[in-house]
């Protein structure tokens, strides 16, 4: 044995060694080693600190279990990924890996001062000490237990890997390739079913890999299932979640493996739908709970089976055996047939399978029955172990250099938990096994329950007879949770598993209490005097191990976060310079700055242009429905507000929209292009649910009404031309419509051809001047647009954005739903009573018009403010109140919901909804902001041509 | 991801395909004017909030566009059943 890799044995490649560093030393492994088996394999014990007390920690499992040697694995730039299990990192040439929570270096951490005040830290600490004074918490307290507890630091880099992500169907999903998924996938094999086989380690084989008198088997299995056309095998593949009728999340590891960085997707998340699934998850050893549990070189003894039959190398030179379990002395007779020398065998059972004790005879091997651990020395490595006969009481010292823990086994029932399985308690395993499926699903093997480890007894914790309150008994290691911890929580009177959890944290670390759940049970069943059964269960919850965000981003992230509309006329923009804003997923042009322009001085000099001479503006994200149909007329009257029969083809009418509790909900101008056709509009953020709404009263309320709904959105880019020049504009390039303002009145609507596209040509207007909105084809958008704009180039034809259309808009007073509205105004709170058909017998809202809250007075309405001093520009949002001298808090009676800058006027104009608004013309309200409270005065919203006769050319 | 059965397309289809749209058999009055203050506010506001079985609306808004009723099991979240519009409560 040359250190501790054994000369003989394992899976790992000897021809093939590998080169990596742990803390910045370099040492040599092999292929097929994972971090875990290298160390060990050079002699490191220390893999870690603990969370709380900073103690040194060692391996504990071989597997994802692993609660102690969390490390941190470091790519380059962006690639440095914390809180990794080092049990399943596999090792390449140039991995640089680093332990964690220490300061200033993992021998020697300053933070161990906190296991000395030890008892300083009893459960509940933190809720109880750190709660006074309250400005304390963010400033101090805080920051100073984050530096010290803590896992890995969070990488502040971008990502610069690609993750992938791919759905998947099969007819049945078996989750662990061990002996009893493999058994599965064999016996399915020859079926037409479409399989898929999972495993989380870089190879199949589960706990076969750490029995070689499998192997054989093994291969001839892997062999098989490789070459069956219908089986999928996904190996470094971790089901993490299992979800509503059988979809299971899993996440492939791709590159971590490879000491190359390629562009290629570091991983990929499947999402499956599986007809059927096998859990085949096995199970997991219980460490056992007595004082020193937690010193390195302790560990599970599966897991030093695994490092030396999987990985060729030995957990110690002379480990002994603590065990409550046949399955221990199983693992240490293959230790010692692999050439480990056993210094002992402990048991704290009184009698054991007489062919154990022959076994344990024939190779030499000292066994102390009914004796237990009670104390191990060495800080950094276990160095001898103290025995107490648990008759006598008498200790004595055994020598070893490694001590296993065999406490029995958990099953893995986590997924058989997130799918809502019922588990059953065993007394005979001391632990919950799958019940009563919730989905077509079964488990089998080990996680059922189901194994040949033997029989063992089920304890607590170890007996000792030193004082209980001055040991340090670890349940959970990874959140430095003990017995004593525990056992405070009953005596402080909690009762129920989930509030003793949530008070000493047990098993809410990373790793779910994959080792400590069952032993916490055990402790508070013990001190409560009740059976498990009765305290409860703590529940699992996605994910089964930590998982990256990047593989649950997968690509949705920076510019495909979302997807981002764009308008047929959205590349002119971008060619000539617009800044750009996102609505409701649209990428609208906010304004075209020309050189030294900032927003401030482009928006003023769009409006001026609209005023003065003529705009052209992209408006092709309005919503938009064809209604068809001989009820349109009917069903539109049914919907909106105002009166629809008796509009004339050829004709526009602005609709508001009220959802039944009688409040806003959209608006927009709507044409009637013939008796049973109407082209609608909604806003743009509003096209998608105006068209749901209309569907769930057509398809539910009215479904005898003969109309047909179609959004056609997309279907037209949309052109609006505005200012005393459109018309001019306009004029060259329209063929087959008169637009004198006798033939082509305001609120009409003309089909004809425009540069020869067709046409469906809106004389609108959304800023008070002479306008047109321009429909044609979207394919057609940005060629009419050219057009238009090598047209309009006599006249200074402006292209303006949504900001200087706001302005525009807010100089006359139209509103924006969902900017002046809030979902709780009425069409009389907006000022917008004129739209309300009185004489219709019905539409939706109208009853709630007389509803008590409704007609109630001090409603929030619809105002303009006049600020005092014309060059203040209210915020938007800002609170008003009636009285600036009233004591703090104020009564605040509305808010700013519109303010803009008004080059037109001279001055800042905006709206506001306030409490009796109506009724307060030509008053003062007061808008207090940091550090000087602004006045203003209340007016009538149409702060231009409030006549109209602009429009009317 | 539930499986929602739409019963237009008789399809099982992932829940991001659907819609919620609140509880089933609803009804909007034939003349909400003759309604009182106190019927009006039920039609308006008042919501079963069972536990256990639970009749509501679905749309199959990303598929044929149906609104349809449901019976799901608000503690299981399991759908018992799912029928057409106008068809009777089941
Ligand atoms: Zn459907």
């Amino acid at each position: 044995m040359s250190g501790f890799r054994l000369e003989t044995g394992g899976r790992i490649d000897r021809g093939q060694p590998v080169t990596f560093s742990f803390d910045g030393k370099t040492y040599t492994g092999f292929a097929g080693d994972s971090l875990a088996s290298a160390l060990l394999a050079n002699g490191v014990m220390l893999f870690g600190r603990s969370f709380k007390y900073h103690r040194p920690r060692g391996l504990v499992a071989a597997g994802s279990e692993e609660p102690n040697a969390l490390i941190s694995v470091d790519r380059g730039p962006g690639r440095f990924t914390p809180n990794l299990r080092a049990t399943g990192v596999e090792i390449h040439d140039g991995l640089k890996a680093f332990s964690q929570n220490r300061w200033p270096s993992l021998a020697m951490d300053f933070g161990a001062i906190n296991d000395r005040l030890g008892m300083f830290f009893p459960a509940g600490f933190y809720n109880k000490t750190f709660m006074w004074p309250r400005s304390f918490w963010d400033r101090v307290y805080e920051p100073a237990i984050r530096k010290m507890a803590g896992l890995g630091d969070a990488p502040t880099a971008e990502d610069p890997d690609v993750y992938a992500s791919t759905y998947a169907h099969c007819d049945l999903l078996i989750i662990g390739a061990g002996p009893a998924g493999i058994d599965a996938a064999l016996g399915a094999m020859d079926t037409n079913k479409r399989i898929v086989l999972i495993d989380e380690q870089d190879e199949l084989g589960g706990g076969a890999l750490a029995d070689p008198a499998l192997w054989p088997w093994l291969e001839r299995s892997v062999k098989a299932l490789a070459n069956a056309a219908n089986v999928t095998i996904l190996t470094r593949t971790t089901a993490f979640g299992y979800y509503h009728d059988n979809f299971i999340g899993a996440v492939q590891r791709l590159t971590d493996q490879s000491p190359e960085i390629t562009d290629s997707p570091r991983e990929k998340l499947w999402r499956i739908r599986a007809g059927e699934v096998v859990l085949a998850q096995g199970a997991i050893e219980r460490p056992l709970v007595f004082d020193g549990n937690d010193t390195p070189g302790v560990m599970l003894s599966s897991a030093a089976k695994v490092y030396a039959n999987r990985y060729g190398v030995a957990v110690g030179k002379a480990p002994a055996l603590m065990a409550s379990h046949d399955s221990g002395w199983h693992d240490v007779f293959a230790l010692a047939k692999a050439g480990i020398s056993i210094s002992a065998i402990i048991d704290v059972r009184d009698s054991v399978d007489s062919a154990l004790m022959r076994e344990a005879d024939r190779m030499g091997i000292p066994v102390y029955l009914n004796h237990a651990v009670v104390g191990v020395r060495g800080r950094h490595g276990v160095s001898s172990i103290d025995i107490c006969n648990s008759g006598d009481q008498r200790v004595h010292r055994v020598q070893a250099d490694a001590l296993l823990m065999a406490g029995g086994w958990t099953p893995s029932v986590h997924l058989w938990s997130h799918s809502k399985g019922s588990l059953k308690w065993r007394d005979d395993l001391g632990a919950y096994v799958p019940d009563v499926p919730n989905e077509n699903v079964q488990c089998v093997g080990a996680c059922a329950g189901d194994w040949d480890f033997g029989t063992g007894a089920v304890i607590d914790m170890l007996p000792t007879p030193k004082d209980q309150s001055r040991i340090k008994a670890f349940v959970d290691f990874q959140n430095d949770v003990t017995a004593k911890d525990i056992k405070l929580a009953v005596r402080e009177g909690f009762r129920s598993i989930e509030h003793i959890k949530r008070y000493t944290t047990n098993g809410m670390a990373t790793d779910q209490g994959k080792t400590s759940n069952l032993n916490g049970l055990q402790i508070a069943s013990s001190a409560l005097h009740k059976p498990v059964p009765e305290i409860g269960l703590t529940s699992f919850r996605p994910p089964y191990t930590p998982q990256t965000f990047g593989a649950l981003a997968g690509h949705a992230k920076g510019a495909l976060f979302q997807p981002t509309r764009t308008t047929n006329i959205d590349s002119w923009a971008q060619a000539h310079g617009a800044v750009f804003e996102l609505v409701a997923q649209w990428r609208r042009a906010r304004y075209f700055p020309k050189s030294g322009e900032d927003m401030h001085a482009a928006v003023n000099r769009e409006c001026v242009a609209v005023r003065s001479s003529v705009g052209i503006f992209d408006a092709s994200t309005l919503g938009k429905i064809e209604v068809v149909g001989p009820d349109a007329a009917e069903f539109l009257n049914r919907m909106y507000t105002n009166p629809w029969k008796a509009l004339e083809p050829g004709r526009c009418r602005y609709g508001l929209l009220l959802k039944e509790d009688g409040f806003i909900t959209d608006d927009g101008v709507s044409a009637r292009l013939a008796p049973d056709r109407f082209h609608l509009t909604t806003t743009t953020g509003g096209a998608a649910r105006v068209l749901n709404m209309m569907e769930d009263y057509l398809q539910t309320e009215w479904p005898d009404l003969d109309v047909w709904l179609t959004s056609t959105t997309e279907q037209y880019a949309v052109i609006a031309l505005q200012g005393p020049n459109a018309r001019k504009v306009l004029e060259p390039l329209v063929e087959g419509i008169d637009l004198s303002a006798e033939a082509f009145p305001h609120m009409a609507i003309r089909e004809g051809r425009i540069c020869g596209v067709e046409t469906r040509l809106f004389r609108v207007s959304f800023t008070g001047e002479l306008g047109f909105e321009i429909n044609v084809p979207t394919a057609y958008g940005r060629a009419i647009w050219e057009q238009l704009m090598a047209q309009g180039a006599q006249y200074d034809i402006t292209p303006y954005g949504t900001e200087a259309m706001h302005v525009l808009r807010a100089e006359k007073g139209f509103i924006i739903v969902g900017q002046d509205t809030d979902g709780t105004i009425t069409p009389f709170d907006a000022g917008l009573d004129w739209a309300v058909g009185k004489k219709k017998p019905d539409f939706v809202g109208k009853r709630s018009m007389t509803r008590p809250d409704i007609v109630a007075p001090g409603r929030k309405q619809l105002v303009g403010l006049l600020t005092d001093d014309p060059n203040v520009v209210l915020e938007e949002g800002a609170q008003i109140v009636a009285d600036p001298k009233q004591p703090i808090p104020m009564t605040m009676i509305g808010h700013v919901t519109s303010s803009y800058w008004s080059e037109t006027l001279g001055r800042s104009i905006a709206m506001a909804l306030v409490a009796g608004g109506h009724d307060m013309t030509g008053g003062t309200l007061y808008i207090p902001m940091p550090g000087k409270t602004h006045t203003a005065k209340v007016s009538g919203v149409v702060f231009y041509d409030s006549e109209g006769a602009r429009l009317h050319v | 991801m539930i499986l929602i059965h739409c019963p237009y397309c008789d399809e099982k289809r992932p829940e991001i395909e659907f819609a919620n749209a609140g509880q089933a058999h609803i009804a909007r009055p034939l003349d909400p004017s003759g309604q009182s203050d106190a019927e009006w506010e039920t039609y308006l506001f008042i919501r079963a909030n069972p536990r256990g079985r639970h009749h509501e609306r679905w749309r199959h808004v990303h598929g044929c566009g149906r609104f349809f009723n449901a019976v799901r099991d608000t503690v299981t979240d399991k759908f018992e059943t799912t029928y057409k519009a106008g068809e009777p409560r089941r």
